[in-house]
């Protein structure tokens, strides 16, 4: 079991954990903007996750934390 | 479930100030992640440059020095000359290490002094919004090479590993990158090797990073993440340009 | 008390490691090249760190870095090499530290000459830098002064936390003369600012001269001032020669100050109501010295190793009360005494 959470307000919706997800679960959400105005990363499937990290090894604002 | 990945601890739990997208987040993690693991913080001091990054020093929990443009490693010099004790990083970009203070770069290196410095190579000058540095490619539209990079005008970037590692001083030169995971992984190990460097007073030693800057180059984050590797890497190729214990007699003291 | 007989710039180098200062970064330039000789033999046995730097852009950097950790740190440099220092200067005065910096003035502008001069003095008043801030600024005129200007400089500066110039020239840096070095009474000043790793005991210290919120760098710099104006109050310093009856009052500094007082006594000699009024410190200038001096002089003569940079500074003390005159010569060209003397001859008498 393993799951990410991506902090809303510090996320920038640069994209760049979409690219590294090799589960290609990480996409950018476009329900909601953050106050700053992005778009935000979200798991779109937790049962999928096998908390490698590299969508976090790949975030430049520390936005995303992983569980395991 | 246990945490297997967080900000490290030497890292201000603030709001970077960069671009989405902009690398430079990523290596302020990976100095605090080895500063961590070390468990060093509190004996280490860094310096920061003029640039995007000049605000790096409230994004690192050490002490931090501001130093003028190009002149970070003459400041380390004086930190680490009189607390040889203590770990001393500079932090700079293309024009703060490789045009106005590529005299204070190539001195530290000559004279082996026992600093880290992680130079952000990204070809162009970002903060002030996207002109030409010294590592811009051939070709490259900037705002002051506005029909691309003449070399018979602008001359031909300059590889700063390759330079500083003809130096007898110089102990680390390696190039990497913070484009992809195992890239990213490589580029940690070299911080780390160069920390370790310092710890055992081998000499000077550079990380060059390559990095990206989406704002100034006009494309999107994961476009730039493309440009660094397509373009990039075959102008700056990675790897190790010199390894080696400058001052060997000093090994086991 | 044991006296030396010392060349100015080893006696400036010798005070410096008597008053407590850890490490010197400099770089060769006639006629100062002797503190950096000196100092790379000395701080071997003293236990400091000398290095000569790849230019003098990198060593007042290197000054920056040191004094950031709290030790007190030195440099010096003649006249074009302080030029190159301004831009680390002003970052110095701006990040609020501590150090000494020596300008053995030599012929300017440009290359210039390798004579004495005295052209820098609105260099090091006025304009070492951009923006708003200040230098203590010395004029010792003996080694002995020099030597005492060393010790007081690394105190202040360290206690108002802004750099120091000792303002000297080739003359007082070439010549040679008796000198006592006295007991270090002072305790050192105490930098809970310095970054020099927090040990996990504090919270970070960050040495720094940027402040992008108008308000918040007008208040660091309106802070500074505040330091300034404590200094003023405390530490200007002249001396004041013969000047209790005197109706021309010369006034010089430095090794200039030294040929003046002999064209003074010379003066007097031919009953010639003649006094002089050296500053000490440049800045702080003496401004209540030069007001109370103009109370009973006639007439003031300046003179100055340079085309009359002080003299305006004098005319503003005594807010243009008595003419103030100017002899001056440059180049690297020394004064006689028998020149300055002419010129007292010329305006004693009367003559307006």
């Amino acid at each position: 079991m393993a799951k990410i959470t991506v902090n809303f307000e510090k996320c920038k919706g640069c994209g760049l954990c979409t690219t590294a997800c090799p589960k290609k679960i990480v996409e950018i959400q476009k329900e909601k903007r953050n106050r700053k105005g992005y778009f935000t990363s979200t798991c779109i499937d937790d049962s999928k996750c096998i908390g490698c990290a590299m969508c976090a090894t790949m975030c430049p604002d520390c936005a995303i934390t992983v569980e395991k | 479930m246990a945490v297997v990945f967080e900000k490290p601890k030497s890292m201000a739990d603030v709001t970077l100030h960069y671009c989405p997208g902009c690398t430079h987040g990523i290596i302020h993690r990976l100095v605090c992640e080895v500063i961590d693991e070390m468990g060093i913080e509190g004996d280490t001091i860094g310096v920061c440059p003029v640039g995007c990054s000049v605000m790096a020093y409230d994004y690192f929990n050490c002490d931090m020095i501001e130093a003028a443009h190009g002149r970070a490693p003459a400041v380390a010099t004086g930190v680490k000359r009189t607390n040889p004790d203590k770990y001393v990083f500079t932090y700079q970009g293309d024009g703060d290490l490789a045009a106005i203070g590529t005299a204070e770069t190539v001195h530290a290196a000559t004279r082996g002094e026992n600093i880290v410095v992680i130079f952000v190579n990204n070809t162009t000058y970002g903060m002030t919004g996207g002109q030409m540095a010294p590592t811009t490619l051939p070709g490259q539209v900037t705002q002051t090479t506005p029909y691309g990079r003449d070399p018979k005008l602008m001359g031909y970037p300059v590889r700063v590993c390759e330079m500083l590692a003809t130096l007898a001083g110089t102990a680390l030169a390696q190039r990497v990158a913070v484009n992809s995971v195992p890239h990213i992984r490589e580029a940690k190990k070299a911080i780390r090797k160069a920390f370790e460097n310092q710890r055992d007073k081998k000499g000077f030693s550079i990380v060059e990073i390559l990095s990206t800057c989406p704002t100034n180059w006009g494309l999107s984050p994961i476009d730039a993440l493309k440009r660094l590797e397509d373009e990039m890497i075959p102008y700056y190729p990675l790897g190790v340009f010199k390894d080696e214990n400058a001052f060997p007699e000093k090994e086991g003291e | 008390m044991e006296r030396n007989l010392m060349k100015g710039n080893e006696a400036l180098a010798e005070a410096a490691i008597r008053a407590g200062c850890k490490c010197f970064f400099g770089y060769p330039i006639t006629p100062q090249t002797e503190i950096s000789a000196y100092l790379a033999k000395r701080f071997q046995a003293a236990g400091g760190v000398f290095l000569q730097a790849e230019s003098e852009i990198a060593a007042i950097n290197m000054v920056l870095g040191a004094a950031s950790t709290g030790v007190r740190a030195m440099t010096s440099s003649s006249s074009p090499g302080i030029s190159l220092k301004s831009e680390g200067i002003s970052y110095i005065a701006g990040s609020d530290l501590p150090c000494v910096i020596i300008n053995v003035q030599r012929g300017g502008p440009g290359l210039g000459g390798i004579q004495p001069s005295q052209a820098d003095y609105w260099q090091a008043t006025k304009a070492l830098g951009h923006g708003d801030f200040q230098l203590l600024v010395f004029a010792p005129n003996s080694v002995q002064e020099m030597v005492d200007a060393v010790i007081k400089a690394f105190d202040l500066a360290d206690e108002y936390r802004m750099p120091a110039m000792i303002l000297a020239d080739g003359l007082l840096g070439q010549m040679m003369e008796p000198v006592t070095f006295p007991e270090i009474s002072s305790k050192p000043v105490e930098k809970p600012w310095a970054t020099n790793g927090h040990g996990n005991k504090r919270e970070h210290n960050i040495i720094n001269s940027l402040f992008l919120q108008p308000d918040v760098l007008e208040k660091s710099v309106t802070d500074r001032f505040k330091r300034y104006d404590e200094i003023k109050e405390k530490y200007a310093e002249a001396e004041l020669y013969k000047t209790e009856d005197a109706e021309i009052v010369v006034t010089a500094y430095g090794a200039t100050s030294r040929v003046a007082k002999s064209a003074v006594n010379m003066a007097r000699e031919q009953g010639i109501k003649a006094g002089l009024i050296r500053p000490v410190t440049l800045w702080p200038f003496p401004v209540k010295q030069y007001q109370k001096t103009a109370e009973t002089a006639e007439r003031f003569l300046c003179v100055e190793m340079s085309m009359g940079q002080m003299i305006d500074d004098v005319k503003l003390a005594i807010n243009c009360s008595k003419p103030v005159e100017f002899y001056g010569r440059t180049g690297g060209v020394i004064p006689k005494p028998s020149e300055i003397l002419d010129e007292i001859k010329k305006y004693a008498g009367g003559v307006k």
